[in-house]
C-alpha cells in the first residue's frame, strides 16, 4: 500500500527544545543551559517545592482520592482559588459573580481555550480576521496559539526598544491608537518573556485608558506571578488594575513556574464577564471547547496547587518557596551586572539589574550568541535571551568572562 | 451643578466603562450540555437513594465505587520513593511511556516496532489523541476530508473531527433489529466509500453498542478496506476491558498490520488502568519506514506545541511503571481480567433478572455485547422514564454502562426495564 504520508515535510524543531538537546550532548564541563524557561537551584538543579513534596505526599495517603474524571472545566476548587490568586481574594468582580476559569493544560492550554473561543465567539462569529496582536518580540509559540485557533492575522505591536534596552512606550501606544478596533492585544501580566521588561504603573494605565476607548480586548498571559518580584500581589498589579477597570478579559494563567510544577501541566483560564448570566453562557461554550480538545483536565497537578491555596499554613509556606525562586534570581542579576562592570565589558549592563522575572534580553546579536554556544558552550537563544536560573554562584564567572569575550572579539 | 454635591466624582475609566456597558458576549448562545457527561451531572442532583448512574463509562466495584487498581496504587508508592523532577516532558510525552504503548497494543515483537517505522507519541487521553489524529490528516492527508464513522459512534468522535476541519460520513454498523452487528450492511457501505477516505474502526469493546465484528468478519473488514485503499484509523479505548485479555482485544489492530495497512491508532488507559483523570493516552501512526515516522513526528510535534506544549507526567509515569515491571504487570493483567469478568457477570445477572420479572423480550444481546457498554434497545421515551420514575442514568441512545452494574443494583434494574418495556 502506498503511503499516505510520503509528501510530509520533516518540521524544523522547535528552538527551545533543540537547545537543551544540544544542551544535553554536549560533553564539555563547563557548559551552562541558559535555554530553557524552569528555574534551577544553586546546584544548578531542578528544585521540586518543598510544599509541592508535602502535598503529593497527603495525596497519595489520601484513600478517599481516586483518578476519576475531573469536571470538563477542571476541579472546581482550584479553578476558584487560582482565579483568587491572580484577581485578589476581595476582588470585587469575584464578590460580583463575574469571575469564572477553565482548567487548562499548563499556559499554553488556557490561551489555546480562550483563542478558540473568541475565534469563535468574539467580535462576530467565526471572525477569523480579527488581527490579534503580539508582543514584538514574545514567547515564540503565542504565534501559533492564534494561528492554530483559526485567526488569520496575528500580528506584531511594538514593545522592545533595542537601542535604549527597554519598553517602546510609544511605539506601543501609538499601536493601540492605530490599529483596527475589536483587535486582540496579548499582554504579558509580568515579567515579559523573553525581554524581562514590563511597563511602570503609570505606563500600564496609559495602556488601558487606550484599550477601553478603542474597544480592544485584553487577554493577559500570566506565566510568572510571584516570580517576578516576589510578591504574588504586586505580580498581579496589572492585571488587577485592568480589572477594576471594568474590562470583559481573559487571564491565561501558568503555575509551571511559581509552583515548580512545570510537567502536571497546571494551568488555568480566568475569565471576567460583565455579568453572571453572560459568564454561564460563556463557560457553557467553554465546555464544548474542551470537549473536543482533550475532555476534561489531568487532575494531580490541579489537586496539589488547590490543597495548596486553601490550606493557610501551606499556602504561607507556597509563598516563602516563591520569594526563595525569585531572590535568587535577583541575586544572579545583581552579581551579572556587577561582574559585567568589573569586567569592563563594553556597553551598558543596567537592564540586567532592571529586568525583571526568569529572562534577562542580554543584547547579545546572533553572532555573539553563536560564539557563546559553540565557543563556550554556554546555551542560550539566538535572540540573546538568557535564563537568569542557569546561573549559579559556581559559574557565574565563567558565564560573566564568556560574555565579555563575546562583546569584544565578535562584533 | 447640584449633581456634584450628591455624587463623587467618576474617573475616566469609570466613564468609559459604564458608558460601554454593553458586553462582547452577549450574542453567545447557552450551550446544551454534553449528553455523556451531563447524565453524571444530573445523577448528582438526584437526591433518590436508589439512584443508579449508568452514564459514563466509568469502572465501578461490585459496590458501586470508584476502583483505583491495586497496580496503579503500589505503582505510585515506587514512583514517589523515586523522588522525581518535575521537568516538563518533550512534546511528545514520556520515551519510555509511548514505546511500551505501542508494545501494548502492537505485541512486542511486531515487525513495526522492530524497524522503527511507527511513531507513537503520549497524549492527552483517548480524546486528546483522536484530536491530534483528526488534526494531523486535516493538515496532511492528501485524500478526501470525509471521515467514515460506524453508526452509531461514540458522540464526541463526530465534533472532534469536525472541529479538526474533516468532514463526516457514516457506513452501517448496528443492526436494531437484532441487536447485533450489520455486517452485511457494512460491507455494503464500505465498498462504496471512495478511496483514500479515513474509516474509523473501534478496536474492541465498540462504543455504544458493545457489537464487535467476529474475527472471520474482521478478516473481511481488512481485504475490503484494502481493496478500497482507504486510511485506517483504529480507536482502541478498551484494550484489556473487553474480554479480559489484553492480546485479544488487540487482534483486530494487529491483523490490519499484518495485513498491510498503515493504520493510525488511538489509545487510552483510562478504562483499563483506571486512569481516567490523569489523562493517559497515545497516538501511533504506522509509517512505511523509519524515515517517514521521523517527519511525521516532527509534523506531530507542530501540531501539539500550540495546544499544551507538553503533556502530564504522572499517569504516563504510573502506566510505565505497571508495564515494564513485570510483577505490576502480572497484576494489571489479573485485575483488567476481573473488571472485565465483574460486567460479563452482570450481563448475565441482568438477563436473568429481566426473565424473573417475566420480561418477554429477547435480551440474548445483552449478553452476546461486549465491554463497559450495552446498548440496550430501549428508546428514548423509555429511557426518559427509566430516568423519571427509577432515577436510573443512562444516555437517550439506550446505552447503559455495564460497570454500574452490581450485584446489589442488578434487581432493581431489571424491574426498572422491565417496568417501561412490557
Amino acid at each position: 500500500i502506498m503511503s499516505v504520508f510520503s509528501e510530509v515535510p520533516q518540521a524544523a524543531p522547535v528552538a527551545v527544545f533543540k537547545l537543551t538537546q544540544d544542551f544535553n550532548n554536549d560533553q564539555h564541563p563547563q557548559k551552562v543551559n541558559l535555554g530553557v524557561g524552569a528555574y534551577r537551584t544553586d546546584e544548578g538543579r531542578p528544585w521540586v517545592l518543598p510544599v509541592v513534596k508535602k502535598v503529593e505526599k497527603l495525596i497519595v495517603h489520601d484513600d478517599r482520592l481516586n483518578h476519576e474524571y475531573l469536571p470538563i472545566l477542571g476541579l472546581p476548587e482550584f479553578r476558584s482559588s487560582a482565579s483568587k490568586i491572580a484577581l485578589g481574594d476581595d476582588s470585587p468582580a469575584i464578590k460580583e459573580e463575574r469571575v469564572g476559569a477553565v482548567q487548562c493544560l499548563g499556559g499554553t492550554g488556557a490561551l489555546k481555550i480562550g483563542a478558540e473561543f473568541l475565534r469563535r465567539f468574539y467580535n462576530g462569529n467565526n471572525n477569523t480576521k480579527t488581527p490579534v496582536y503580539v508582543s514584538a518580540p514574545t514567547w515564540e509559540n503565542h504565534n501559533a496559539v492564534f494561528a492554530n485557533a483559526g485567526f488569520e492575522d496575528v500580528r506584531p505591536y511594538k514593545y522592545w526598544d533595542a537601542e535604549k534596552r527597554g519598553l517602546d512606550l510609544n511605539g506601543f501606544l501609538g499601536d493601540l491608537e492605530s490599529c483596527p478596533a475589536h483587535s486582540i492585544f496579548v499582554l504579558h501580566a509580568c515579567a515579559h518573556n523573553p525581554t524581562g521588561t514590563d511597563p511602570t504603573q503609570e505606563q500600564w494605565k496609559k495602556i488601558a485608558e487606550v484599550m477601553m476607548r478603542r474597544k480592544l480586548f485584553v487577554f493577559f498571559d500570566s506565566a510568572y506571578q510571584g516570580f517576578a518580584s516576589g510578591s504574588l500581589e504586586k505580580d498581579a498589579w496589572a492585571v488587577r488594575y485592568f480589572v477594576s477597570m471594568g474590562f470583559e478579559m481573559f487571564c491565561a494563567q501558568s503555575f509551571s513556574k511559581n509552583f515548580g510544577l512545570y510537567n502536571e501541566r497546571v494551568g488555568n483560564l480566568t475569565i471576567v464577564a460583565r455579568d453572571g448570566d453572560n459568564l454561564k453562557r460563556i463557560l457553557s461554550q467553554m465546555e464544548k471547547i474542551v470537549r473536543t480538545t482533550w475532555s476534561n483536565p489531568p487532575s494531580q497537578g490541579a489537586r496539589v496547587v488547590a490543597i495548596t491555596l486553601n490550606t493557610p499554613e501551606l499556602f504561607s509556606e507556597w509563598s516563602d518557596n516563591v520569594k526563595t525562586m525569585a531572590d535568587r534570581v535577583l541575586l544572579m542579576r545583581a552579581q551579572l551586572k556587577a561582574k559585567l562592570q568589573a569586567l569592563g565589558t563594553p556597553g551598558t549592563w543596567d537592564h540586567i539589574t532592571q529586568q525583571i522575572g526568569m529572562f534577562s534580553f542580554t543584547g547579545l546579536n546572533s553572532q555573539q550568541v553563536e560564539y557563546m554556544v559553540k565557543e563556550k558552550h554556554i546555551y542560550l537563544m539566538a535572540s540573546g535571551r538568557i535564563n537568569m536560573c542557569g546561573l549559579t554562584t559556581k559559574n557565574i564567572d565563567y558565564v560573566a568572562e564568556s560574555i565579555h569575550e563575546a562583546v569584544t572579539k565578535v562584533q | 451643578t447640584s449633581l456634584s454635591h450628591s455624587r463623587r466624582v467618576l474617573n475616566k475609566g469609570e466613564i468609559l466603562w459604564k458608558c460601554c456597558a454593553i458586553s462582547w458576549w452577549g450574542g453567545v448562545q447557552m450551550g446544551p450540555p454534553d449528553p455523556i457527561l451531563g447524565v453524571t451531572e444530573a445523577f448528582k442532583r438526584d437526591t433518590n437513594p436508589k439512584k443508579m448512574n449508568l452514564g459514563v463509562g466509568a469502572y465501578r466495584d461490585d459496590q458501586g465505587k470508584p476502583y483505583v487498581l491495586n497496580c496503579v496504587r503500589k505503582a505510585e508508592a515506587v514512583i514517589a520513593e523515586k523522588k522525581l523532577d518535575k521537568e516538563y516532558l518533550p512534546i511528545g510525552g514520556l520515551g519510555e511511556f509511548a514505546k511500551a504503548c505501542a508494545q501494548l497494543a502492537l505485541g512486542a515483537d511486531n515487525e513495526v516496532l522492530k524497524s522503527g517505522r511507527n511513531i507513537t507519541v503520549q497524549t492527552i487521553s483517548g480524546t486528546g489523541s483522536l484530536r491530534i489524529g483528526a488534526n494531523f490528516l486535516s493538515r496532511f492527508h492528501g485524500g478526501p476530508r470525509d471521515v467514515y464513522l460506524p453508526k452509531p459512534s461514540w458522540g464526541n468522535h463526530t465534533p472532534i473531527f469536525r472541529d479538526a476541519g474533516m468532514q463526516l460520513k457514516a457506513y452501517r454498523y448496528y443492526d436494531p433489529s437484532t441487536c447485533g452487528f450489520d455486517f452485511k450492511g457494512a460491507l455494503e457501505d464500505i465498498s462504496k466509500i471512495p478511496e483514500q477516505s479515513v474509516i474509523v474502526l473501534h478496536a474492541c469493546a465498540h462504543n455504544p453498542t458493545g457489537v464487535d465484528p467476529r474475527p472471520e468478519q474482521w478478516k473481511e473488514i481488512s481485504d475490503l478496506v484494502k481493496k478500497r485503499n482507504l486510511l485506517v484509523f483504529f480507536d482502541m479505548a478498551y484494550q484489556g476491558f473487553a474480554s479480559g485479555d489484553i492480546d485479544r482485544d488487540a487482534w483486530a489492530v494487529r491483523h490490519f498490520i499484518e495485513q498491510g495497512h498503515n493504520i493510525v491508532l488511538s489509545q487510552s488507559f483510562a478504562k483499563n488502568m483506571g486512569l481516567y483523570g490523569e489523562r493517559v493516552g497515545g497516538f501511533t501512526v504506522v509509517c512505511k519506514d523509519a524515515e517517514e515516522a521521523k517527519r511525521v513526528e516532527s509534523q506531530l510535534k507542530i501540531l501539539i506545541r500550540p495546544i499544551y506544549s507538553n503533556p502530564p507526567m504522572n499517569g504516563a509515569r504510573i502506566a510505565t511503571t505497571i508495564l515494564n515491571t513485570p510483577e505490576l504487570r502480572a497484576m494489571w493483567l489479573e485485575e483488567v481480567h476481573g473488571m472485565a469478568n465483574r460486567i460479563i457477570k452482570m450481563r448475565e445477572q441482568l438477563v436473568a433478572g429481566l426473565k424473573k420479572e417475566g420480561s418477554s423480550h429477547n435480551w440474548q444481546h445483552v449478553i452476546d455485547q461486549i465491554g463497559m457498554f450495552c446498548f440496550t434497545g430501549l428508546k428514548p421515551e423509555q429511557v426518559e422514564r427509566l430516568t423519571k420514575e427509577f432515577s436510573v442514568y443512562m444516555t437517550k441512545d439506550g446505552r447503559i454502562s455495564m460497570a454500574g452494574v452490581s450485584s446489589g443494583n442488578v434487581g432493581y434494574l431489571a424491574h426498572g426495564i422491565h417496568a417501561v418495556t412490557k
